[in-house]
Parts: C-alpha cells; sequence; structure tokens
C-alpha cells in the first residue's frame, strides 16, 4: 500500500488513523440511514396513516435523514464559510420558489 | 499562484490553477467549489418540481396515495440501494486517501454496481406502470411521477457515466496526479449524494404520503 496521498492529505488534518475512524462513522451512519428507511415505510406504510399524520411523519424522518447524509457524507457539518454561503443564498430561493405559487393560490381564494 | 505555462517538446502545456489544492481566497480546490454551485443549481430545478407538486396536490380536490397502487417494497429496495451506494463511494475516496487504489476502484465498481441495480429496479416498476397503462397522461400525480423519478433516473445514468470514465479510464491519473484523481471522486461524490438526498426526499413524496 502506497501511503503517498496520506502525506498529501496531511494539510487538511487526516491522518490514516483519522481516516479508518471516519470510516467506521460511514458505516454507522449507513445503519442509521437504513433504520430510518424501515421506519418511515412501517409508520407510513405499515400503520396507514391518514395523510396528515404520514406527511408529517414522512417529512421528519426524511429530514433527519437529509441531515445525516449532507452532514455526515457531504461533510457540511465541518466545511468552508463559502459553501454555507451559497447553501443559504440557495435555501433563500428554494424559499421563493416555494412560497411564489402558493402565495399567487391562496390570493385567489374566494375570487 | 500555481499557473505556469511550459514549453515541452515543442508545445505549450498551461496547467489548470488550483485543481489540487486550495485557492486562497476560497479555501477549497476550484472542482469542489464548482460542484457546489452545480449542486445549488440543481437544488432549484428539483426544488422548482416539487414546488409543482406540492401546488397540484393542494390545489387538487382528490389527490391518490402512491401507496395504493405504487409498489412500495421496490421503492424501498431501491432507498437501500442508493444509500448502500453512497456509502460505497464515500469508502472509495478513503481507500484513495489511504493510498490504496486497487480497494478504491472495488468500491467505485461497487457504486457502479449499485446504480445499475436501481436502474434495473426502477425498470420493472416502470414496465409494470405502463403495463397497467398508468401513463403520464393518465393524471396529475401520474405525471409529476414520472417527470421527478424520470429527472432523477437521467441524473443516475449521469453519475453512472463519470463512475465508469473514472474506473476504467480516469484511474490512469492515480499514477501521474494521485490527489487530483482523489479529488474527482470526492467531487463525483458529493454530486451522488446529492442524488441520493433528492430521492430520499422523493420516496416519501411519491409513495408513502
Amino acid at each position: 500500500m502506497d501511503h503517498d496521498v496520506t502525506h498529501e492529505h496531511a494539510h487538511h488534518g487526516h491522518t490514516p488513523e483519522e481516516i479508518r475512524k471516519e470510516m467506521r462513522v460511514y458505516l454507522i451512519i449507513f445503519g442509521a440511514l437504513a433504520l430510518l428507511t424501515g421506519l418511515t415505510v412501517w409508520a407510513c406504510y405499515g400503520l396507514q396513516m391518514p395523510p396528515h399524520k404520514a406527511i408529517l411523519i414522512a417529512l421528519l424522518i426524511a429530514g433527519t435523514k437529509g441531515f445525516l447524509v449532507a452532514g455526515f457524507f457531504m461533510h457540511l457539518l465541518n466545511e468552508k464559510k463559502l459553501i454555507y454561503g451559497v447553501l443559504i443564498l440557495t435555501v433563500f430561493f428554494f424559499g421563493v420558489l416555494l412560497w411564489g405559487p402558493w402565495h399567487h393560490v391562496y390570493d385567489m381564494f374566494g375570487k | 499562484m500555481d499557473a505556469h505555462a511550459h514549453a515541452a517538446g515543442g508545445h505549450h502545456e498551461l496547467e489548470i490553477p488550483y485543481n489540487v489544492h486550495p485557492r486562497p481566497d476560497t479555501g477549497l480546490y476550484n472542482a469542489k467549489f464548482g460542484v457546489w454551485l452545480f449542486l445549488a443549481s440543481e437544488v432549484m430545478l428539483f426544488g422548482a418540481l416539487f414546488s409543482s407538486y406540492i401546488l397540484l396536490r393542494s390545489g387538487a380536490p382528490n389527490w391518490p396515495r402512491g401507496w395504493e397502487f405504487l409498489d412500495v417494497r421496490l421503492a424501498t429496495l431501491n432507498t437501500f440501494i442508493l444509500i448502500a451506494s453512497s456509502v460505497t463511494v464515500i469508502m472509495a475516496w478513503s481507500y484513495l486517501r489511504l493510498g490504496d487504489l486497487k480497494k478504491g476502484r472495488i468500491f467505485i465498481a461497487l457504486t457502479l454496481l449499485c446504480s445499475f441495480g436501481f436502474l434495473i429496479v426502477k425498470g420493472f416498476e416502470y414496465t409494470h406502470e405502463f403495463h397497467e397503462h398508468r401513463l403520464p397522461s393518465t393524471n396529475n400525480f401520474m405525471a409529476i411521477y414520472f417527470t421527478l423519478t424520470g429527472l432523477h433516473g437521467l441524473h443516475v445514468i449521469g453519475g453512472m457515466v463519470v463512475f465508469a470514465y473514472l474506473l476504467l479510464i480516469g484511474h490512469k491519473m492515480w499514477h501521474t496526479e494521485r490527489e487530483r484523481y482523489t479529488n474527482r471522486i470526492e467531487v463525483i461524490g458529493l454530486y451522488w449524494h446529492f442524488v441520493d438526498l433528492v430521492w430520499i426526499f422523493l420516496f416519501p413524496t411519491l409513495y408513502l404520503m
């Protein structure tokens, strides 16, 4: 095994031990994601909940899974400020994208 | 600045700046910043379609529940496959950082295998829907179902093309520019996790709610 790349990555603050530790974390996250997927299916499909409860539970679990993927696999928990800036802008415009059509629809009620 | 031109064998080679080491002002190498900007535009693309879904659903007097006719078991299987592929791609990147190309390539191949599996399962689903005469023209639910899953499927195919290139041809870069090759896996990995992330929201939205 060649360790050149490990040395090249040393400036990122990752020793081979740290990388192996990260790999164990990835496997734990995988287990958590699989468990949460099973939980979503059981709660929404197995129990056949009414739509409003199914939507709430499904979105809560999907949000948690999204946090795990973005936070650990995409390393957003420890990323550069510039990336956070880009994402804050994206979330803002995504909000506008959702709010715009809804605002239009609910403005039409009663007319 | 690490960009420089030099003469080599009678022709000039221009080195692309900051494709390995981070730019001093951004703290990121260019490809990584570039892929994050691309992903931001992807959020807007899928966001527009999710917004359409919410608008159609909230405006409809009756909205079908996906699990009444879509195959939840196949979609659950596909969710597991895609989550597994997210893990295999990050394991590939980790092994490359450890300097182990062989294991890195094995995990890239596993990612490719998972993505094939995802498309095959999706193919079974589509075939079943067509057989039951549920087409994009059937109703608004099926229209948004095929649009969202079709666009997501195209993203899976795009990822597969890049993984196949990096596995079969692109790995030659390892012997000359190891860190750059490792960075390429990190960047395609970020894209792939995003594809996984979209599916994490698509699955309950279309099948379970």
